[in-house]
């Protein structure tokens, strides 16, 4: 097919038309989503040949993923950048190099094209930082109100090469908790992106892929146990899996938190803990003692881990728990949110 | 931070701990024969656990919760009231994070929302007016909770209303004062309290004098406190200080913020737009004479009981506490949250039964945050950052 | 109960609302300066005040503040002489 063929969409905003199977979604489609990610084909299904498969002790890593933004713009990125990174970042935390993403959207009717097509261009911009392609995809045009904007989903493919191991459950007692950046810019940028509580700041969300930072992790310190990405519930809801998966205890040091003071600004006035705060771009991962120098430098060398810091130690102590030891040398439990963390004013 | 980070301060904080320590021991406390303290704020109680300081006092300080949590002592009654005015088609009802999830009989605002009622969380009513000026064909309803502290805001913003003519806005006023439950709490013959730490924000409206008779009736001393854990810790030093010189004196700790005289401005605002209700119920306490605010007969227009006909405007509703909910009894610190019969158990923070696992302010669910007894012995969680083996 | 925090006030936005720009560590918020109104609104550029749901509630002290740490500052110090002077005992058990 002919990629540089002049837009064939007409429209401004999307129609039920535009998902009733006929001419109008193939223009959709193939002027929006295929002329930016060019897959190989247009048959049903992306047909793949990874030459990393066949080497002998190679597992294939598999994920998917959901995402809903509101908004769907915000500062730093997108929801296309999140489906992404978000997507890359799930194979990459498991040791795996990302190879192949699919991309579904759900539109709402009434969706600017101009806005599919920004998200689209962030999509392919990570997808060329992250080095994966997007093979295929679907959309599907939904009424108005039945969506906000756009919703995409990402499936993700990808190898992790024999011998590496990364899991929740090889983490032991002694070994060192590092996390690449600072926490909760994502969060505190979506809640004054979306105007409710009236606050403005110059926050930006660290939305951002991690496979490359993985790999350099891996080559410093290739004991890393295992890697998480902070999302929702933010690095306190990481680390609680990870404690309770390795059934030992964890306890990090407030003082060594990364925090932004803009974050800790918005955490203060609506009375929010940024442990909890949603990251996009950020990780925690858990290395021997040995290896920690190591990792923290490797991750330092790395665009996402100019901020990397050692927070914490695995213990045998309380096991599944995770405490946290205060500026003050007191200590207190960090737990799993209940719900959602909503903004404390009394 | 400014004002902030130098009262986090850890060095001054282990000058702070070693003076306790020493009146302590001079006072003669044990674990077993404790000072017991009450901080009568909920963000103080937030900010003790928050900092881990109940680890860090000796045995022989006890911190007791006290009733400074309004989300707490919010009758269930008052939330189902929130929940059918939130459910009345033409009302966007606004409301602080806070009340969100408290549990009604029927159902908290988070549900009622989720079944498609309008709930929108403001972090000012200055807010809720904005929303009212930009929709006027709908009614905002602001739900006014909290102590004096909030009282001022709300009351700003029913003046501002009235000068704008905002006819769509109404305030659902379940205001609350700080002294008549201390003084419920001292007339209570099974209360073991030595001294306050008194709340810092409250003050900065209605000064200090108002706990006068805290120290002058009932002989107990008082410190008006900051938040910050050095404001805490300085304050709880001074409240043991006077213990020790046999002194019960109203002190202020939080100077920088708190004028004796409290705010003249918001004083004002509070007197012209509110009036006291003869009693009003607290959860866990029952009712309380003159410890609740209503909208004065001027500024009716704005007062959503009488606009909507509900609340205490249309005749008090009492509706029983939960078979088994202890919440009334570690209010008043007969009981500490683990010696609730259903703490942990048919209550927790993703199921509560009681409101003072509701809030994070709430000394159980502070408790069970920041790591009361859920198994953890004192000395596991503040283990060094050395690995155990 | 009341959750409160120190903000500058950076810029007056609605002189009949009085309203003003509160600068919260880099976060900027919109809030009523109406209780700490003491003449032109001019003035309350730049000084600090304590911020809860959207109004400046209080004006922050300064000179307050600097007592307060001082006494904390004082008692660090205490601190730190009492250590010495235990250690000092401590030497001087040691010596007999």
């Amino acid at each position: 097919m002919n990629m540089h063929a002049k837009p064939k969409l007409r429209d401004g905003v999307v129609t039920l038309a535009h998902g009733g199977g006929g001419k109008a979604m193939r223009d959709l489609i193939d002027d929006v989503f295929t002329s930016v990610f060019q897959p190989a084909s247009m048959e049903d299904q992306a047909r793949l040949t990874s030459t990393a498969l066949t080497e002998p002790g190679a597992q294939l890593a598999f994920t998917t993923d959901s995402f809903v933004v509101d908004p769907v713009e915000f500062p730093g990125g997108d929801i296309g950048k999140i489906a992404v990174c978000g997507t890359v970042n799930d194979l990459a935390v498991g040791g795996a190099k990302p190879l192949w993403l699919s991309a579904a959207f759900i539109i709402e009717e009434g969706c600017d094209v101009a806005l599919l097509r920004r998200i689209v261009a962030s999509m392919a911009t990570e997808a060329d930082k992250a080095g994966v392609r997007i093979v295929t995809g679907d959309t599907k045009v939904v009424g108005r109100g039945s969506a906000d904007k756009v919703f995409v989903t990402t499936s993700g493919v990808g190898v992790i090469p024999a011998g590496r191991n990364l899991a929740a459950d090889q983490v032991r007692p002694g070994d060192v908790a590092i996390v690449n950046g600072v926490l909760g810019d994502h969060g505190a940028a979506i809640l004054a992106a979306r105007g409710d509580m009236a606050l403005s700041s110059d926050i930006e969300s660290d939305c951002a892929g991690l496979g490359h930072l993985m790999e350099a992790v891996i080559d410093a310190a290739p004991n890393v146990r295992a890697a998480r990405d902070a999302t929702r519930g933010g690095v306190a809801s990481a680390l609680n899996e990870i404690a309770q998966t390795a059934k030992c205890g964890i306890v990090i040091d407030e003082d060594s938190l990364p925090l932004r003071p803009e974050v800790k600004g918005v955490c203060e006035i609506l009375g929010l803990d940024p442990l909890y705060l949603a990251n996009e771009g950020t990780l925690v991962l858990f290395v021997p003692p040995h290896e920690a120098d190591a990792a923290v430098a490797a991750m330092r060398s790395t665009p996402e881990g100019r901020n990397a810091q050692i927070i914490g130690t695995a213990v045998s102590d309380h096991p599944g728990t995770v405490t946290m030891r205060t500026r003050f040398g007191g200590g207190r439990i960090v737990d799993m949110l209940v719900g959602e963390q909503l903004p404390r004013i009394c | 931070m400014r004002y902030i980070e130098e009262f986090r301060d850890p060095k001054a904080a282990e000058g702070l701990l070693s003076a306790i320590t020493r009146v302590v021991d001079e006072i003669g406390a044990t674990f077993e024969n404790p000072v017991h303290i009450m901080e009568i704020c909920g963000g103080h109680t937030h900010a003790i656990f928050r900092y881990g300081l109940d680890r860090l006092t000796p045995p022989g300080v006890e911190f007791i919760h006290g009733p400074g949590c309004p989300v707490c002592v919010l009758p269930m009654s008052r939330v189902d009231e929130c929940v059918e005015l939130a459910e009345r088609p033409e009302v966007i009802f606004t409301t602080f994070g806070d009340a969100m999830r408290v549990p009604g009989t029927r159902k908290s605002l988070m549900q009622a929302k989720a079944e498609g009622a309008d709930i929108r969380m403001v972090y000012s009513p200055l807010d809720a007016l904005e929303l009212a000026r930009r929709n006027p064909d709908r009614e905002v309803v602001f739900f006014g909770l909290g102590f004096e502290t909030t009282t001022p805001s709300t009351a700003l913003s029913v003046q501002q209303a009235a000068r704008e003519g905002l006819e769509n806005f109404s305030v659902f006023c379940n205001h609350i004062t700080v002294p008549p439950p201390i003084k419920a709490l001292l007339d209570d013959p099974h209360m073991v309290l030595d001294g306050f730490v008194g709340p810092g924000h409250v003050s900065m409206v209605i000064g200090t004098t108002p706990y006068n008779f805290i120290a002058e009736q009932y002989g107990k001393p008082i410190v008006v406190a900051g938040f910050e854990p050095l404001d805490l810790l300085q304050s709880v030093l001074m409240v043991l200080t006077q213990i020790r010189d046999g002194r019960a004196e109203v002190e202020n700790q939080y100077a920088r913020v708190v004028p004796e005289d409290g705010n003249p401005i918001s004083l004002a605002a509070i007197d012209d737009v509110y009036e006291k209700r003869p009693s009003f119920e607290w959860r866990g306490l029952g009712e309380i004479d003159e410890s609740g605010l209503r909208i004065r007969a001027k500024y009716a227009p704005f007062d959503a009981e009488e606009k909507f006909g509900i609340g205490y405007g249309a005749g008090p509703r009492v509706v029983a506490e939960p078979e088994g909910c202890a919440c009334g009894q570690v209010m008043t610190g007969r009981i500490k949250p683990t010696g609730c019969p259903q703490y942990g158990i048919g209550c927790t923070p993703e199921m509560p039964l009681g409101a003072l696992m509701v809030s994070s302010e709430g000394a159980c669910a502070a408790y069970w945050q920041y790591g009361g007894l859920r198994g953890l012995s004192d000395t596991t969680a503040t283990s060094p950052m050395e690995p155990a083996e | 109960m009341c959750l409160g925090i120190p903000g500058q006030i950076i810029e007056i936005t609605d002189e009949v609302r009085q309203m003003a720009m509160a600068d919260i560590s880099g976060v900027r918020r919109e809030v009523s300066v109406a209780p700490v109104v003491d003449g032109p609104l001019d003035g309350l550029i730049g000084s600090y005040a304590l911020i809860h749901v959207g109004f400046a509630m209080a004006l922050i002290d300064e000179d307050e503040a600097a007592r307060t740490l001082e006494a904390l500052q004082g008692l660090g110090e205490a601190q730190e002489t009492l250590d010495a002077m235990e250690d000092g005992a401590r030497a001087l058990e040691g010596q007999s």
